[in-house]
């Protein structure tokens, strides 16, 4: 790593970390997330057949719903919080090549997601692993155990980790080609919660399904799941794939925007 | 002051202040010049009539219902239909019918002492000449109904009044359809049997119930415009899907009658039997009855009831589309917290505040331009998505529910309507918050995740999203049900099939009730502290 990189790095990290808001936002995602996994087990019960017939995995995981659009909000704030003070001129001379000045941001912005992602998923699983046995969801049933021994289970956490991750960097990348707070906000939010919508009223059930394959959401989110894995629009890892491209493409698109415009 | 002062500004100084029409002209003037929203208004508009054609224009799922095991029912004919009941909803009006004609005033009494079921496992009718035969006996099904019926005529979707025992619900009187009163309760069997009786009177007809034959009550009434002299009485028996969450399955009931006696029947007419509405959309099974003296066997299978959108497939409803207020939602929040953050972002707030002390006007103003222009963008994006949605549909053979005019109305202004609260609700967040990505987070949050969880996905369980959907600005979508939820009827009624748990008018007066009060705090916040 050059020492202009590491700079880079070290002042995105101070900005990052001194600004109260983020600190709140941060933990908000957590509670949010955990939360609403643990209000969703708790007052699911297998009282009916089709009740019965869940994905408890995915189920505990609820909360990543509400959870990804805190971790946007964090990622598009890191960007365009500077085009509203006009802090990015600032942090534009003192690291004039342009392309630093994001990777450090995506690289404080992983990390970061990640440190928040990790508790969230472990605290929603262990909340699952705690409530649904007593809900009729119990392994002498022949549900699987919530516990990260389990290799499926652990693929949904770590991967609800890494789908954070990813929500970020996709937030990262809208908020450099939007600069805007609101528009960026409303991008990212309009570019995840469209496609499961479009998909559900699609009348065309094919066309439904290729929704589902392309959509950041509906495709990332499929890391969560645990049964039925042969019926999924498309399979947990190639999901996280998708949502891989879409925040790949964003930042590309934002990296390529900052160099050619002026700030 | 010179000779040129103007009218209006003389107005405003004498007032001490400018008038209010100055001051929505300059919010007027600040938003229209503002590309970006223009652009985003039209957008908005486009994506409300694009998506909600888009919806509508998909290629056929097929001509059958199609339940989550695959189609249900007999394949139907490719542009189904289904009756109308006198009220104009589309109605099923499939049972199996052993009747005589009454001619005049009359009475038909019978007792009930049985009412046993058959569910199909799989979810699917058998083909071949014996359906039933994959058929297990199950629970009977809580509506299923046997009882006796006097029609207009023996024509699907005719009127009619009916006393009938029910499979969990007691005796009950039902009539057109859509009208239920409970009569005696608990379930019939050879111990506790039920005597039915209905009489006619010229155009009205009273039901009556009993449980011994000599003491009657009386249920209820109804009247029936325009019955013919000659009309169909007797007995009837019914069955309709079962309902295990979201598995619909057909299903048959059989029914044990005697002590059935018909006053004023035509003479020489004998007891007939003919299963109704076979060939609708309703996926019911054939039926048939045993006579024997005075004794009576009959097993039917259908519905008469309304029916309505769910996870029966039965149909579409138009506004289907209409979900497509969820895209266009996103933009007008975008919009509405911007049109307030916007100015603080740039320190217009202080020029504002300085041209127009009155603070509490300047928000009055924004509200009343971004509430319009809003309303605006949404009736244009809503009005084609009906009509056209709905012939779209049709042409793909797609049965759609009919609407009258005025829930067409509803519906378009409802949306519209939506749009401009949660635009105000917006600018009120944005005002109290000041920032913009807080702001449109929290109302997106608000209004456009919890109806995603409680209404477009089924991410949480039934009880959790009724709550979502009558306690947040969310609710509102309400207006935009179109066809009723009936207690007397098993449906899916959750808000993903467009049912909501507030009436239309009151999920929207809650959606008002959460824009008033953050306009409320925004106005006190405004005058209170430095801009």
């Amino acid at each position: 790593m050059s020492a202009g990189m590491r700079d880079a790095l070290h002042a995105e990290w101070t900005k990052f970390r001194t600004l109260p808001a983020t600190c709140w936002l941060l933990l908000g995602s957590v509670a949010a997330t955990v939360v609403v996994s643990t209000a969703v087990s708790a007052s699911f019960g297998c009282t009916s057949t089709a009740a019965c017939h869940v994905d408890i995995t995915k189920l505990s995981l609820t909360g990543t719903y509400l959870g990804q659009a805190v971790v946007a909000i964090v990622a598009v704030l890191a960007v365009s919080g500077e085009y509203g003070t006009g802090m990015i001129r600032t942090t534009l001379a003192a690291v004039p090549h342009r392309t630093a000045v994001l990777a450090a941001k995506a690289a404080v912005v992983t990390a970061v997601t990640m440190a928040v992602g990790i508790p969230a998923a472990l605290g929603s699983v262990l909340a699952g692993q705690l409530i649904l046995p007593r809900h009729g969801f119990s392994p002498a049933s022949g549900y699987p155990v919530l516990s990260l021994a389990n290799a499926t289970v652990l693929r949904a956490a770590a991967g609800t980790a890494l789908y954070l991750v990813l929500i970020a960097l996709l937030s990262l990348g809208i908020a450099t080609v939007a600069r805007d707070a609101a528009v960026a906000t409303g991008a990212v939010l309009g570019l995840l919660y469209l496609f499961p919508i479009l998909s559900q009223v699609a009348g065309n059930p094919v066309l439904a399904r290729h929704l589902d394959q392309i959509g950041p959401m509906t495709a990332g989110l499929e890391i969560q799941a645990s049964t039925g894995l042969r019926h999924l629009p498309i399979g947990p890892w190639a999901g996280l794939g998708v949502l891989a491209a879409w925040a790949a493409a964003a930042l590309l698109a934002g990296a390529l925007l900052l160099r050619l415009r002026d700030a | 002051m010179t000779a040129t002062t103007t009218a209006r500004e003389t107005a405003g100084a004498e007032a001490g202040r400018p008038s209010f029409w100055f001051v929505l002209r300059a919010e007027w003037t600040k938003f229209r010049t503002v590309r970006g929203w223009m652009i985003a208004m039209v957008f908005a508009a486009a994506v409300t009539a694009g998506v909600g054609l888009w919806a509508a224009s998909g290629p056929q799922k097929g001509c059958q219902p199609i339940g989550p095991n695959g189609p249900i029912g007999p394949p139907v004919a490719c542009h189904p239909s289904n009756p109308i009941g006198p009220g104009g909803e589309a109605v099923s009006d499939s049972f199996y019918f052993v009747h005589r004609t009454l001619t005049g005033n009359g009475s038909i009494t019978v007792r009930v002492t049985s009412l046993t079921g058959l569910i199909s496992p799989n979810g699917r009718i058998a083909p071949g000449r014996n359906p039933e035969r994959n058929f297990v006996r199950g629970r009977v099904q809580p509506w299923a109904k046997a009882g006796i019926i006097i029609e207009k005529s023996a024509r699907p979707g005719s009127a009619y009044a009916a006393m009938t025992v029910t499979g969990q619900h007691g005796a009950r009187m039902q009539y057109n359809y859509t009208g239920d009163s409970p009569g005696l309760p608990g379930d019939v069997s050879g111990a506790s049997p039920r005597w039915l009786r209905l009489v006619r009177s010229a155009n009205t007809v009273t039901g009556y119930d009993s449980a011994d034959g000599t003491h009657w009550i009386r249920v209820g009434a109804v009247d029936l415009t325009g019955l013919p002299a000659a009309v169909q009485a007797g007995l009837f028996v019914t069955s309709p899907l079962a309902i295990a969450a979201e598995n619909f399955s057909p299903s048959v009931a059989t029914a044990a009658f005697d002590h059935v006696s018909l006053s004023a029947a035509r003479p020489g007419s004998g007891w007939q039997g003919k299963g109704i509405g076979r060939d609708d959309q309703y996926p019911s099974l054939p039926g048939g009855f045993h006579q024997s003296g005075d004794r009576f066997t009959i097993r039917g299978s259908g519905d008469i009831a309304p029916i309505g959108p769910g996870a029966d497939g039965l149909g579409k409803p138009a506004d289907d589309g209409l979900v497509s207020t969820f895209g266009a939602l996103i933009l007008v929040i975008v919009v509405g917290v911007m049109f307030m953050t916007a100015e603080y972002r740039r320190g217009l707030i202080r020029t504002t505040l300085a041209a127009s002390p009155a603070r509490g006007r300047v928000l009055v103003a924004k509200a009343v331009v971004i509430g319009a222009v809003t309303f605006a963008a949404g009736l244009v994006g809503a009005a084609p998505v009906i009509p056209i949605g709905e012939s779209l549909l049709r042409s793909h053979g797609y049965y759609v529910f009919p609407l009258s005019a005025l829930t067409e109305v509803r519906l378009v202004a409802g949306t519209a309507a939506l749009l401009a609260v949660a635009a105000v609700l917006a600018l009120a967040v944005g005002t109290i918050m000041r920032q913009s990505a807080g702001a449109i987070a929290a109302v997106i949050g608000l209004m456009v995740m919890t109806y995603f969880f409680g209404a477009a996905l089924p991410v949480l369980p039934a009880g959790v999203a009724d709550w979502v959907m009558r306690l947040t600005p969310a609710a509102g979508f309400a207006i935009q049900q179109y066809v009723p939820a009936y207690a007397q009827v098993a449906n899916s009624y959750t808000p993903q099939f467009g049912y909501f748990p507030l009436a239309p008018w009151a999920g929207f007066g809650v959606s008002c009730l959460w824009a008033a009060i953050a306009l409320g705090l925004a106005t006190v916040l405004l005058r209170r502290r430095d801009a």
